[in-house]
């Protein structure tokens, strides 16, 4: 927690933009999470890195209630996700309080995931008018800034099958951008690219983490953890295995585990 | 440089089509021909007035009930795929029984069903009813024929609907949700939508076949759709044959435009998909239709060009003067 004095010099506390505290996650008697405490401060960018299958995804997915919990707490700008908490009891959440906690939290898939029936125009307008019930006229100049933000404009009126997969994933960014949320989940936004394809998306995650946007990355490329991120987590086999700088854990790090995955990798 | 080659011969093909279109042609010709077919009386009552209300009838039982299985379709499919058993099996049964037997026994057993219920009652069960109908008044058979049809008709549609479902790709429902959509617009917004290209081109093959199978209504027993009206036509005048030719012209003719709005609507929800040509909105209708560019010309020496017409240039021979 970030205790800051106000001016009237009363401490107040403001709660970090996710917080984890002993999460775990089980599918059947597979335990894919195992006790994760974690961190995300306002406007930090923190990159989950590791083998796959080490929890990762999975970890990223239980913080928009994609997946539900199978232990632990888990709460986003001091509010706990998929439960209402009343005296001292858990309550599980209605569909609807679950949805509309999941509009201020963006999430960019591994494989775009874009409404392959609607042009790019089209998928970053229809959750602001479907879901906030924003007028279409002004949806619509918002979405094509974002488009233009992305690098996109020209291309507002395309399907996705007619974009490349760099393009369209930058559409996906701006999709999720238009529900204007306080804090991005990226699920290895690059993995599903042509190596030539990958730069163009890390330019705009890039951008995005400069105007301190809370980004939650999940991904391989190494150089971009390094470059951009403010923090670097290590896991493996469902647990954190290392945490931190990403300059000290890129150049020394220290467990064996994370050794051996960045001389693979690096 | 093309490449010159003399080209395959195929000469059976040739055989082969010329003696189709030859045995075509003298089945044609010998129809026209044969005084049994009466083509005479199939001219006359083509366009006879039963026969064209009779036309209308049928194009009603088809679309209402079709509209109705439809309808009912989606929802026993998405009960199929509930998370609740219940819901899940009470739709397993309705397939069961509506898909295990016959429609011409159901259609029939719906023609007896004021023997089997008297009265409609509405009301709290094992009191007095609020509101009660006789059942042969509130039902004419034109109702009970669709009611049978569609019923029938929705297992058949659920299924459809159910594989239009499960072949979209569940990233497509995740990203939704992770965008703070609910299910219901979930479905309506995105899935629906895209299993609609998996669904049409059946659901067509359903119409057609359901434009047909209202000729078993009879069973309800409800008589004036085309088949049944045709045969109590033909009864009159000892004269089947023609009336059964007009019969399938009519069937034909609908079946005909079915094919070509399924076409249409194939087209319409196939956008995005299928066509890997850029398909920009504002690019429609972008073409001038003039030829343009240059052709080669056997024996010249030059391409010729061909220059699109400019509007300031004087016609060719004005006025046909020379």
């Amino acid at each position: 927690m970030t205790d800051v004095n106000t001016q009237a010099g009363a401490s107040v506390t403001i709660p970090p933009m996710v917080l984890a505290e002993q999460v775990s996650k089980s599918f059947g008697s597979n335990e894919v999470l195992k006790s994760i405490t974690l961190e995300v401060k306002r406007g930090e960018v923190m990159c989950l890195v590791g083998p796959s299958g080490s929890g990762k995804s999975t970890f990223l997915r239980c913080i928009n209630h994609l997946e539900v919990l199978s232990a632990g707490r888990l709460s986003v700008d001091g509010e706990l996700i998929g439960y209402r908490e009343a005296n001292g009891k858990l309550y599980e959440m209605a569909p609807k309080e679950a949805a509309r906690q999941r509009r201020d939290i963006g999430m960019v898939f591994q494989r775009f995931n874009l409404f392959p029936h609607m042009t790019a125009l089209q998928n970053v307008m229809e959750a602001p008018i479907r879901v906030k019930g924003l007028p279409k006229a002004q949806v619509e100049q918002s979405a094509l800034d974002l488009l233009a933000r992305v690098g996109l404009a020209e291309r507002a009126n395309y399907y996705p099958a007619h974009l490349s997969g760099g393009q369209q994933q930058r559409v996906a960014i701006a999709r999720a951008l238009a529900m204007e949320p306080k804090l991005m989940l990226f699920d290895e936004p690059t993995s599903a690219l042509d190596p030539e394809l990958v730069g163009e998306v890390l330019d705009v995650m890039k951008g995005l983490a400069k105007s301190g946007m809370t980004m939650i990355v999940v991904t391989h490329e190494m150089g971009f953890a390094k470059e951009v991120a403010d923090s670097l987590v290590f896991m493996d086999g469902g647990v954190v295995v290392e945490a931190g700088d990403p300059d000290e854990i890129l150049t020394n790090p220290q467990h064996r585990r994370t050794q051996a995955f960045l001389s693979k990798v690096l | 440089m093309p490449i010159k080659a003399i080209k395959l011969r195929h000469p059976w093909r040739m055989v082969f089509a010329v003696l189709l279109v030859v045995i075509f042609v003298s089945v044609v010709v010998d129809a026209a021909l044969r005084p049994a077919y009466d083509w005479p009386a199939v001219g006359k009552y083509l366009f006879d007035r039963r026969i064209s209300q009779a036309a209308v009838v049928t194009l009603q039982l088809t679309v209402y009930s079709m509209v109705i299985a439809i309808v009912l379709g989606v929802i026993l499919a998405v009960m199929r795929l509930s998370p609740n058993p219940v819901v899940k099996s009470l739709a397993w049964f309705y397939l069961w029984i509506f898909r295990g037997t016959p429609v011409y026994v159901q259609l029939t057993i719906w023609g007896l069903i004021s023997l089997i219920y008297s009265s409609i009652d509405i009301g709290i069960p094992f009191m007095d009813p609020w509101v009660s109908f006789s059942t042969n008044a509130a039902l004419s058979t034109f109702t009970i024929a669709i009611i049978g049809l569609a019923l029938n008709e929705a297992a058949y549609m659920a299924e459809i609907v159910r594989a239009g479902l499960l072949a979209v790709d569940r990233g497509q429902e995740e990203a939704a949700t992770a965008l703070g959509m609910s299910w219901s617009q979930t479905m309506t917004r995105v899935i629906l939508p895209q299993s609609m290209r998996v669904i049409i081109p059946p659901t067509g093959n359903e119409v057609i076949s359901m434009l047909k199978t209202t000729s078993l209504v009879t069973a309800v027993p409800f008589s004036f759709e085309l088949f049944t009206r045709s045969r109590d036509i033909s009864a009159e005048t000892f004269n089947p044959i023609p009336l059964l030719i007009v019969a399938s012209i009519w069937y034909l003719f609908f079946t005909s435009i079915l094919m070509v709005g399924q076409h249409f609507l194939e087209k319409r929800f196939a956008r995005g998909v299928g066509d890997r040509q850029p398909d920009r909105k504002d690019a429609v209708g972008t073409g001038t239709g003039t030829l343009t560019g240059v052709v080669p010309v056997v024996d010249s020496g030059q391409p010729s060009v061909i220059a699109p017409p400019r509007q300031d240039d004087p016609p060719a021979n004005p006025g046909g003067v020379k």
